[in-house]
């Protein structure tokens, strides 16, 4: 919405001469006053001779305090297109739900009448649900669609299946009865690449051999990801979440939730995850979801024309994405509520639960895994923790909040120099180094070698006596007599240091290749490798505790617990306590997190240890930087998002925000009834404003309501098609009765139908943070500004968003809260403000030096505004 | 019409979207029905003990009898020490679905070949029959428009040209052209200007 409209010092003159030139202070107060008088002396003119706009005001307060919008005025007929939004806009969620409550009675009223609009009411009461269950459907069919073909292609790097060639490794050994303790993973079906090439399955030779054999299926992987991405859909790639984010709180990307972006995003995540980059396929789950959402509201007109109502399904969706990439139902709805969601009522918790249970009852039936559960990585504990465990516990929680600050400002210094130098211009070649790197580093060692995954759940699996991992290679004494589930501490064996070494190895390569990695050009997702880091760290802190404990059983704080034979430590748990507190040093997220992995293990009693390693992330990684990963990439691109964590705690006053600026031209505005169509046309074309206010007259200023430039562009263009007589010169009246005309005039234009008549206004006295308050609660797109009621300015969005972070990097000294009175605000004038050239970031951080963009870019930034 | 066919478009792709979706539904209720004999499996660890290393027994055997006296076979200790063995053995009844993932696999690949086809037709065939159609004075000169060579470069062009004629291959051929738009807008959106997704 245009919000750069300036003050024109030279109308204000022609009209209160005497009272603009006054400079002083006191001066101005005392102009303050007389501008009041004259004021209602106008205004007594204005109730007397124009007693139409009384009637309005009684007729839109009497009836509902909500439906204050009468978007689509009954009695003219509804212009098709009005009430849409372009690319790169914001969305105006009160007048999409005035739009909404406006259906919604229609229906009710017509319910009555016959038995097919019964039908029809009883469809667009159902659609919600409908809609839902549909996406839930959806987005567990694809979710096992992408586990198996995952799974399958990730093991194709090394090998493959002979006997059926569409079985990954697993699945190929199943019936074998050749697997032996030891070999758990071998068998004569399954044919490593060097078997079938050189026909020798060991020896330096075969290794080499499978070495370039895991090279080539990653780079060729890779390749294919990134050129489907870059031929069918750029919108693919990423992780999504920030853009959902931003798209939830009111953005229009079109095309982002397209069936083309679901088709490709599900496609190349395959393809993605299995060429063995350091990425997961959580967060790209979320976005396909929110596609599959998307396409199915197309169904329902409920939705499919309402951008508000549609967005309720995008965060019942995008419940459903985590809740089937987890395998987490109800920490997907509060995944939704906590992250992604802007506006969530009851009646959206509820849809979102039940999306997130028909998505995971589909995902369930598939049975991905063929372990009976929805991830990969799910496990069971049943060992007690103890009291002294918190101590590791938290310093966990301490490794995690400086991973996450971290990661956030290594990768967002990456993702900078990606956007704003030469080097983004090869996003084809960057994924292939990156895949390269990524495939000759991992390979040597066998926990990069795995899917990150399936490494996540050997960290995740305690010992036992059944497993025979290098991990788990204790000093077993063989006579022990105890039973299966209780092993006391034991000491570490060769393989177990040997372990810790390797792992070492690949926490530091996955730490550089994940920052890396995040933001190139396929879909990749972050949740699987920040929970790979902070599970190797905490497996690596376990076995140290738990070797500790061993050695030096007579200390204190082992003396109660652990005695010899005892089992005290569980190192599996403090890998998961390691992954829980890494991923929240990166998303900041708490409760849904806590909840999701508590989800994973199904053991209540762990929830203490994660409570307090997730919270001790997030502070640690609050004191480095407030914003999570998913925030920050919203501001790197400089995304229309109000957060609402955001706390607004400075003086200024709506005045000094708004729009236009004491020096910048008058805004511009329409009269609500004596300018012509050309008149319009030629503000339409000369201004890129996205809406005007609508006053009374250019002498009174008084607010009569709000248009939008895309309606008065539709509206006109099917004026000048459809109504005769509607030429250049027509009279455009907002006003309910046409005003007299000369007998020869041509016909009026009617277009009170698409003005708002009840747009949001404050006061130049109100406290910014009233302002910021009411643009988040109600998700305002503008809100016009007045005095006395007149209109003096605009503020939006993008204004707000410019003074927050103007605000935050204190470019402007704070204004001390009596900073309005030195210059008073003239009432804004005519039509005729040039357009002045914009400037403007709504990229939020401006980074000097790297202001060289290209226009076209400035240009779309513009746009982006709202 | 145009907003007729695009609307005609939307639904037959929704359509095969749910069908999709209905199908991978159906066919795991297809295979759950005729569950087939390898894809019950009854898998039972046993970790050393005594002399014996350990062993891992894998039987096709119904849920009630996964066991360990019904699937280690031959019991490789006799007498007292049975129950002290089978103990320590861990079992685990596992099912798969093996439709399910022949048919993932297949649809996957065969999805993933039609559009790898498709990329190559757009990439390297098309512009050459393009210059066979058009000349070669005209696609220097559309390269200028457009300034770059990739992909639907010349999608403008046909834009333009196809508004004019008006049958349904045309409709079919406008939608693709409008398409063709898009994606360009976005590769420039996010690979030239960075604006989004970066």
């Amino acid at each position: 919405m245009e919000s750069e409209q300036l003050f024109h010092r030279g109308y204000y003159r022609n009209s209160y001469n005497s009272i603009t030139s006054a400079s002083s202070d006191e001066e101005l107060l005392d102009g303050a006053g007389v501008i009041m008088d004259f004021q209602t002396s106008e205004d007594d003119n204005l109730l007397d001779g124009d007693a139409v706009v009384g009637t309005h005001y009684t007729m839109t307060n009497g009836g509902s305090i909500n439906s204050s919008t009468h978007l689509l005025d009954l009695l003219d007929e509804p212009i098709p297109g009005v009430g849409t939004y372009d690319d790169f806009h914001t969305i105006d969620w009160v007048r999409e739900k005035c739009k909404d409550r406006e259906r919604h009675r229609r229906i009710n009223s017509k319910k009555k009448e016959s038995a097919w609009e019964m039908t029809k009411s009883l469809y667009d009461a159902w659609s919600g649900w409908l809609v839902v269950t549909l996406t839930g459907l959806a987005s567990g069919a694809l979710a096992g669609l992408i586990d198996i073909a995952a799974d399958w292609m990730t093991d194709l790097k090394e090998g493959i299946c002979l006997s059926a060639l569409w079985y990954n490794h697993e699945q190929c050994c199943w019936g074998s009865n050749e697997t032996t303790f030891e070999e758990r993973d071998k068998c004569p079906q399954w044919k490593t690449w060097a078997e079938l090439i050189l026909g020798q399955a060991e020896g330096p030779g075969s290794y080499i051999m499978n070495y370039i054999m895991y090279i080539f299926w990653a780079l060729s992987f890779a390749f294919l990801a990134v050129s489907l991405v870059k031929v069918f859909a750029p919108y693919a790639c990423g992780s999504g979440i920030p853009e959902i984010k931003t798209i939830l709180s009111g953005f229009i990307i079109r095309g982002y939730l397209g069936k083309w972006t679901l088709m490709i995003k599900t496609i190349t995540l395959v393809l993605a995850v299995a060429s063995g980059l350091s990425l997961g396929k959580e967060g790209p789950l979320v976005h396909v979801a929110c596609c599959c959402g998307n396409i199915f509201s197309y169904l329902f007109p409920k939705y499919s024309t309402n951008e508000a109502k549609k967005r309720e399904v995008l965060s019942a969706a995008s419940a459903a994405g985590v809740s089937v990439a987890f395998g987490a139902p109800i920490g997907g709805v509060l995944f939704s509520l906590e992250e992604v969601s802007y506006y969530f009522p009851l009646k959206t918790l509820w849809r979102s639960f039940f999306a997130a249970l028909v998505a995971a009852f589909v995902l369930r039936s598939i049975n991905p895994f063929g372990n009976s559960r929805l991830v990969l990585f799910y496990v069971e504990y049943h060992t007690p923790w103890y009291l002294f465990e918190l101590f590791p516990f938290i310093l966990l929680g301490v490794f995690g909040g400086l991973w996450g600050a971290f990661f956030i400002r290594a990768n967002i210094a990456w993702c900078r120099r990606r956007k704003s130098t030469k080097f983004g211009k090869y996003p084809v070649l960057e994924v292939i180094v990156v895949a390269a790197i990524t495939a000759v580093v991992a390979f040597p060692n066998p926990y990069t070698r795995l899917n990150t995954s399936e490494l996540i759940k050997e960290l995740f699996t305690d010992c036992g006596p059944l497993e025979s991992s290098s991990l788990c290679d204790y000093r077993n004494d063989m006579n022990a007599s105890k039973i299966v589930d209780d092993i006391p501490d034991r000491p570490a064996g060769i393989g177990v240091y040997s372990a810790i070494w390797q792992l070492c190895l690949a926490l530091i390569f996955k730490i550089i290749m994940t920052v890396f990695t995040f933001g190139i050009k396929v879909p990749s997702g972050l949740f699987i490798p920040s929970m790979a880091i902070g599970a190797i760290a905490g497996r690596i802190v376990g076995i140290a505790v738990e070797q500790l404990a061993y050695y030096h059983h007579d200390w204190f704080i082992f003396k109660e617990w652990c005695e010899v034979g005892a089992d005290c430590i569980t190192p599996g748990l403090y890998a998961m306590v390691g992954a829980a507190a890494c991923l929240g040093g990166v998303t900041r997220m708490t409760v849904s997190l806590v909840v999701i992995v508590f989800e994973l293990t199904g053991g209540l009693e762990y929830i203490v240890p994660l409570m307090a390693a997730v919270m001790t992330s997030k502070w640690v990684g609050d004191a480095f930087g407030r914003e999570g990963i998913y925030e920050a990439h919203i501001r790197l691109n400089g995304y229309p998002f109000l957060d609402a964590k955001e706390e607004f705690t400075h003086t200024t006053l709506a005045a000094d925000v708004m729009r236009p600026r004491r020096n910048d031209p008058p805004l511009a505005v329409l009269t609500q009834d004596n300018m012509t169509v050309d008149d319009i046309e030629n503000m339409i074309n000369e201004t890129s404003y996205n809406g005007f206010p609508v006053i009374m007259s250019k002498e009174s200023q008084r607010l009569v309501g709000f248009a939008l430039r895309r309606d008065l562009t539709i509206a006109i263009e099917s004026a000048r098609k459809k109504q005769e007589g509607i030429i250049g010169s027509s009279r455009v009246c907002f006003a309910q009765h046409t005003p007299s005309l000369p007998a020869e005039s041509p016909r009026p234009l009617k277009l009170r139908s698409i003005l708002d008549m009840s747009p949001f206004t404050v006061t130049d006295h109100t406290p910014m943070e009233i302002v910021v308050d009411i643009f988040r609660k109600l998700g305002l797109r503008q809100c016009l500004v007045t005095h006395n009621g007149i209109v003096l300015g605009i503020i939006t969005k993008k204004n707000i968003l410019e003074h927050l972070e103007q605000v935050k990097q204190h470019v402007e000294p704070l204004a001390p809260p009596w900073h309005y009175n030195k210059k008073r605000y003239p009432p804004a004038y005519g039509p005729d403000g040039k357009p002045r050239p914009r400037f403007n970031n709504v990229q939020l951080n401006p980074i000097d030096e790297e202001r060289e963009e290209t226009e076209e870019e400035v240009h779309l930034l513009n746009s982006t505004t709202l | 019409m145009a907003t007729l066919w695009g609307g005609l478009l939307r639904l037959g792709s929704l359509l095969s979207l749910s069908c999709l979706a209905l199908s991978v539904l159906l066919l795991v209720q297809l295979s759950d029905a005729a569950k087939n004999f390898e894809d019950v499996r009854c898998k039972c660890i046993c970790p050393p003990y005594k002399e014996n290393s350990g062993h891992i027994y894998n039987k096709n055997i119904s849920q009630k009898d996964c066991d360990c006296l019904h699937v280690v076979d031959p019991m490789p200790v006799r007498g007292p020490d049975v129950e002290a063995y089978c103990l320590r053995c861990e079992c685990k009844y596992e099912e798969r679905s093996s439709v399910t993932i022949k048919v993932t696999i297949i649809i996957y690949l065969s999805i993933l070949g039609l559009l790898l086809l498709y990329m190559v037709y757009l990439t390297l065939v098309e512009p050459i029959l393009k210059r066979r159609l058009f000349g070669h004075s005209q696609l220097i000169q559309s390269d200028d428009d457009v300034g770059d060579h990739q992909p639907f470069a010349n999608a403008h062009d046909v834009l333009a040209r196809s508004r004019s004629r008006a049958n349904v291959l045309n409709k079919v051929e406008y939608a693709q052209q409008r398409w063709k738009l898009q994606v360009q807008e976005q590769r420039k959106s996010v690979f030239d200007r960075h604006v989004v997704l970066s």
